[in-house]
């Protein structure tokens, strides 16, 4: 399983990337970026994994040093939190951004919204 | 001291709730904009403070330092983040007297001193962040209150503006987190000084190079270096003058590249590499954003054009100064005067900067357009705004006896003292391109016949001009009193950055 499954990451991140890139309706570039954001907190928690570990709250009658051998690693399990919840603020301010362009132009299509130029 | 440090976040980041909070009451609503003005020049008071003390290693609750791990969060309090700090603060401050007279034209103006207060707080963490983490956080929350900042007059051109910003703006914070995992997962740290320490024994293996070249993409995603600057030219024309300011002249350098220099020299540590890359990035900005700016014949486009040009300098001088650091025998002399002239542009640049778009936005509330051609005679119809935009292209245009004179003039002489002569020319044609764009701007704005709807331009509010003055001091004082700028504000910053990797780890963690 080893390398394939942070290939896979990878993969997901050029998705999302591509989807940003090429895609030409606002609600596909929204979707997009959301991908892209998943990409990189599924690396983040796939770093921390130790295959067979345990999560890491502490049993009755464990000591820490026999948790801090098995358990995987909590750090990136907060980082992603704390990731996943800037991005939640993020979706919303696209999403209300999206509207209010739909309500400006009248449509979603990037090429059509385009009245900044040089 | 050590308690000063956090109140610097604290402060803009407590009031910007509070300022939300008191909106909702009725007696509290006009105190809002006083009260707002009142933190930030109580950060600036802070700061100033702050600057003649030597302040200790930070860890934000007392959690750390074990001399086995690194817990808990690090803030820095060195001599790189306290001359950001002086930049971020003063700027802000100007910005929002300034915004006191020109919001009027909007409604919910509390809610526009909420985000501008949440963005210079977190602009005060990022160059406090001792943690890579931390950084990342307070990037974030800068960016997205300047999304909507510069989303808030809620027109079309400015929603498109801000959608293409934000889109751009995540993509490069992604990139950022990928950075930062890799990091982690190399080293096992978040701490910036642990960090720098575990990768001076891992060396440079490709996944670190990953992990420098995901960080710097990001970055410079934020300090809109070509080729990822297609968000500027649209962003900062479009928000309102307050907050181009405030983008232009702070968030591009406190966010992009301060953190970049961080990074590339306090964290990676200067290599022939990275220093390549940085070049390249530098030179191009400078060149293209000239290019483009000249033909531009709206002001603030041209400003947001001439600020990629600027920022070029400045990453450029950060360029060779670590590729004359990496070299077998690196000559700190020459380092040092690179370091020194990239850091007195930064500053010099917030100043200038600030002013121009500032004194953009006095034009185009008093005449009510952007665009040059119908402009004219400004500087007989407003006398103190013209005056002050004079000042600021003369400043940016490299004239003596004005800031930007001296910071151009070290940066061109400490890039042919590091025997980059190509890079010297490319630099001196820039300011000639420079002067060039900015005599068009005095030309069509300041002189000549007024027009249309310029001939019936008056002087804008009191307090506009009180800010675009303040600034035009600035810009003053700082070309004259450069001697000792440079011994208590620019040098314990270059002393940062010239001490590469041993810069942070002064005696913790294994």
């Amino acid at each position: 399983m080893g390398i394939a499954i942070y290939v896979l990451a990878f993969a997901v991140l050029v998705v999302g990337l591509y989807a940003v890139v090429a895609k030409k309706n606002v609600v596909k570039i929204i979707v997009g970026l959301l991908v892209l954001d998943y990409a990189v907190n599924l690396l983040l928690v796939l770093i921390g994994y130790r295959s067979g570990g345990q999560a890491p709250i502490l049993e009755p009658g464990q000591t820490s040093a026999e948790l801090a051998a098995k358990a995987v690693d909590p750090l990136p399990q907060a980082m992603v939190l704390t990731s996943i919840v800037i991005g939640l603020g993020l979706t919303a301010l696209m999403v209300a951004m999206g509207l209010r362009l739909y309500e400006k132009y009248g449509t979603f299509d990037t090429n059509k919204i385009r009245s900044l130029r040089g | 001291m050590e308690s000063i440090v956090p109140l610097l976040v604290a402060f803009p980041l407590g009031m910007a709730f509070a300022v939300v909070a008191m909106a909702h009451v009725k007696g509290l609503k006009r105190l809002t904009a006083p009260l707002a003005v009142g933190v930030v020049l109580a950060n600036l008071i802070l700061t100033f403070i702050l600057l003649g003390a030597v302040v200790p290693r930070i860890f934000v609750g007392g959690w750390g330092p074990d001399p086995e791990k690194a817990l808990g969060i690090e803030m820095l309090g060195d001599g790189l983040s306290k001359m950001m700090l002086v930049i971020i603060n003063l700027v802000a401050l100007v910005s929002l007297i300034f915004a006191g007279a020109y919001m009027r034209r909007f409604t919910k103006v509390w809610l526009f001193q909420a985000l501008f207060l949440l963005m210079t707080g977190a602009m005060n963490g990022v160059v406090l962040a001792g943690d890579l983490f931390n950084l990342f956080v307070f990037l974030e929350v800068a960016a997205i209150a300047s999304y909507a900042l510069v989303a808030f007059g809620c027109e079309s051109e400015e929603l498109e503006a801000a959608f293409r910003y934000l889109v751009l703006g995540t993509v490069g914070s992604a990139f950022i987190l990928l950075g930062v995992t890799i990091l982690y997962s190399l080293t096992g740290q978040l701490n910036m000084a642990a960090v720098a320490q575990k990768l001076e024994l891992i060396g440079t293996s490709p996944a670190v190079l990953l992990a420098a070249a995901a960080l710097i993409a990001g970055l410079s995603l934020k300090a809109a270096m070509v080729p990822f600057h297609a968000w500027l030219p649209d962003a900062h024309p479009s928000a309102p003058a307050p907050v181009s300011a405030m983008l232009s002249g702070v968030l591009i350098k406190a966010s992009g590249i301060y953190a970049i220099a961080r990074l590339v020299f306090n964290v990676f540590g200067p290599t022939p590499q990275y220093a390549t890359i940085l070049i390249a990035l530098g030179a191009a900005s400078m060149v293209l954003g000239m290019l483009m700016a000249l033909g531009q014949w709206d002001l603030k486009r041209l400003l947001a054009y001439s600020s990629i040009s600027q920022a070029g300098y400045i990453i450029l001088a950060l360029g060779v100064a670590a590729e004359v650091m990496s070299r077998a025998q690196p000559d700190e002399a020459v380092a040092g005067l690179c370091l020194f002239g990239g850091l007195f542009h930064l500053f010099n640049h917030a100043a200038f900067k600030g002013l121009l778009f500032l004194a953009s936005g006095s034009i185009e509330q008093q005449v009510g357009t952007r665009q040059l051609k119908e402009m004219g005679g400004l500087g007989r119809s407003m006398r103190v705004t013209g005056f002050c935009c004079r000042i600021g292209a003369l400043s940016i245009a490299g004239v003596p006896p004005f800031n930007g004179f001296f910071s151009k003039l070290i940066i061109i002489i400490a890039l042919a003292m590091a025997h980059q002569y190509v890079l010297c020319a490319i630099a001196a044609g820039v300011a000639v391109g420079t002067l060039l764009m900015y005599v068009k701007v005095q030309r069509y704005a300041l002189e000549g016949p007024a027009s249309g709807r310029a001939a019936g331009a008056t002087e804008a509010p009191v307090l506009m001009c009180v800010a675009l003055v303040v600034l035009a001091a600035v810009c003053v004082a700082a070309g004259v009193a450069m001697v000792p700028l440079r011994d208590h504000l620019f040098g314990p910053a270059r002393d940062v950055l010239l001490e590469a990797t041993k810069a942070l780890s002064t005696g913790v963690i294994r």
